[in-house]
């Protein structure tokens, strides 16, 4: 199964409540598996302070802001959150990524780009939401994921969301069934990986076409075409919030508009709680059609 | 005059609620409130009452449902009425994917559109759906009638052994099996029944297609041995 919820707010008044409606949402769907949970939120001013670059790094010893720094050469402020430190620095994320993986080359990279914070770790939502104290956390978008794991292990390698280029960030229901054959033409091309999950090639898949100058609507677009497999994914970046469903479509997706917000998830449930909902326009997504929202 | 019990799911556990539904000789009317996208609302029930769920539910909703009447004023998950035998499901809103899969008899009415998958493995029951259903709708349909008066997606009928499927709009592509037949009479008369009893008895039955089984997936040819 594997549950993803996401929420992209429209009106400033609400990004104080961001943490607070992701928590309820990410928690109903904790019975869709709860192996392990992960979240990203863009937009929380201490968790990816504006104006800095930020990496999201899993496991790794508390001392990590000094010694980044002295690989940087400047100052560098690591706020630890549970198991995962969110770094951040007066440089670009690359800069600061290159220091972190200077470093820590073994370190686990949850996600790195400006305003942005990835959260991970193995257990149910519940448990890690308050572990992460995410219902404080403000913020203009957030994605989550509650994982049955079928494709690797449990581990926080192994947990949504895959945070695998600047700002970007991806989380699926389903399986990819072709997926080792695309690794191993991505590892020819030269990428790199973290992990044997499948969710991790089609991250690395669509960082590699965005890099490539495409945009999410054409990557996604291409990821349907040489993709086999089920899936509902989410795909965001700083701005923007889209999701898709493959042809067959079996893996479920609802979706809620408002004039204040736009969410996004499994079941139905999972956006109950969200204020408004009485009167939002819901529908699923059609198969293999890429919904988009910029903000 | 009968009873009317309303059950609200912020404060009463479902187990509770579908409890209650299953007590023997059971009478009267009942409402379930809030039930926020719970999945397996009102399932199971055999007995002729009227049950009306207010708001948006989940899945298997008022499966294997016998007798009853349900009413759903929001939207269905994946599943609802599966399995039913008898008894009235009606949906007011839309209704996710596989709604109606495998049931055997009763009337489902689902007055928005149906997802993907709808009467799936449908054995006999009855299906009205004011407007469109998604691909692969049908599939493997063994029995019953399903109407949409709306347009199909891909794939309908898709290996269908029986099971009369009306649609009023444009069928995307029709699956193996499954082709267009002619409107004879008794079909003119069969469809305005079943639309009376889901309440669009305006509808002129001749803006209506039928389709049903080509029959030539009944037995293996020898001829496609060489496929296997």
């Amino acid at each position: 199964m594997c549950g993803i919820v996401g929420l992209h707010l429209r009106t400033p008044e609400l990004y104080p409540r961001l943490g607070e409606l992701l928590t309820g949402m990410l928690c109903e769907m904790g019975d869709r598996g709860s192996d392990s949970t992960g979240v990203a939120v863009y937009g929380d001013p201490v968790w990816s302070p504006p104006g800095r670059g930020c990496v999201s790094v899993v496991d790794v010893a508390d001392d990590v802001g000094s010694a980044v720094a002295a690989e940087l050469g400047s100052n560098v402020a690591a706020v630890k959150v549970d198991t995962t430190h969110l770094l951040s620095a007066d440089v670009s994320s690359q800069v600061l990524l290159d220091a972190v993986t200077a470093v820590y080359p073994q370190a686990l990279i949850a996600g790195f780009g400006a305003d942005m914070a990835v959260l991970k770790g193995v257990g149910h939502p519940r448990t890690l939401t308050d572990a992460w104290g995410l219902a404080k956390a403000h913020g203009w978008h957030g994605v989550g994921h509650t994982r049955m794991a079928t494709e690797s292990a449990v581990t926080p390698a192994g947990c949504h969301p895959y945070a695998v280029g600047p700002e970007q960030c991806m989380v699926h229901n389903g399986s990819f069934a072709n997926h080792a054959t695309i690794r191993r033409e991505l590892r020819a091309a030269g990428v790199q990986f973290d992990s044997d999950n499948d969710t991790e090639v089609g991250a690395r898949f669509i960082a590699k076409q965005l890099a490539g100058g495409r945009d999410v609507e054409a990557a996604l677009k291409e990821l349907c075409a040489t993709f086999d497999g089920f899936y509902t994914l989410l795909v965001s970046d700083r701005d923007s919030f889209a999701v898709v469903r493959d042809a067959i479509a079996c893996k479920p997706a609802v979706i809620a508009e408002t004039a204040e917000w736009v969410a996004m998830g499994s079941e139905y449930r999972a956006l109950a709680g969200l204020p408004g909902v009485e009167s939002a326009k819901i529908w699923e997504p059609e198969p293999e059609v890429i919904y988009a929202w910029t903000r | 005059m009968d009873t009317m019990t309303c059950f609200d799911l912020r404060t009463t556990p479902l187990r509770e609620v579908n409890t209650a539904l299953h007590s023997p000789n059971l009478a009267g009317e009942f409402v379930i409130e809030h039930p926020a996208g719970a999945h397996n609302v009102a399932v199971g029930l055999n007995a002729p009452v009227k049950v009306t769920v207010e708001g948006h539910v989940g899945y298997y909703t008022a499966g294997m449902n016998q007798q009853a009447e349900i009413t759903i004023n929001g939207n269905a998950g994946t599943g609802v009425a599966e399995n039913m035998m008898s008894g009235t499901v009606w949906v007011k809103g839309n209704a996710s994917q596989s709604a109606g899969a495998t049931a055997q008899g009763g009337l489902l009415v689902i007055e928005g559109n149906a997802a993907a998958r709808c009467g799936i493995s449908m054995k006999g029951v009855d299906i009205v759906v004011g407007g469109d259903v998604g691909h692969m709708s049908a599939f493997m349909a063994q029995a019953g009638r399903l109407v949409i008066r709306g347009d199909a997606g891909e794939a309908l009928g898709d290996s269908i052994y029986e099971t009369r499927i009306y649609v009023r709009g444009v069928v995307a592509s029709l699956g193996a099996d499954c082709v267009a037949k002619e409107m004879r009479a008794e079909h003119h008369q069969e469809l305005e029944h079943v639309l009376k009893a889901a309440g669009f008895d305006g509808d002129d039955t001749s803006s209506y297609t039928r389709y049903g089984s080509a029959r030539s997936l009944y037995h293996f040819r020898v001829d496609n041995a060489s496929s296997y």
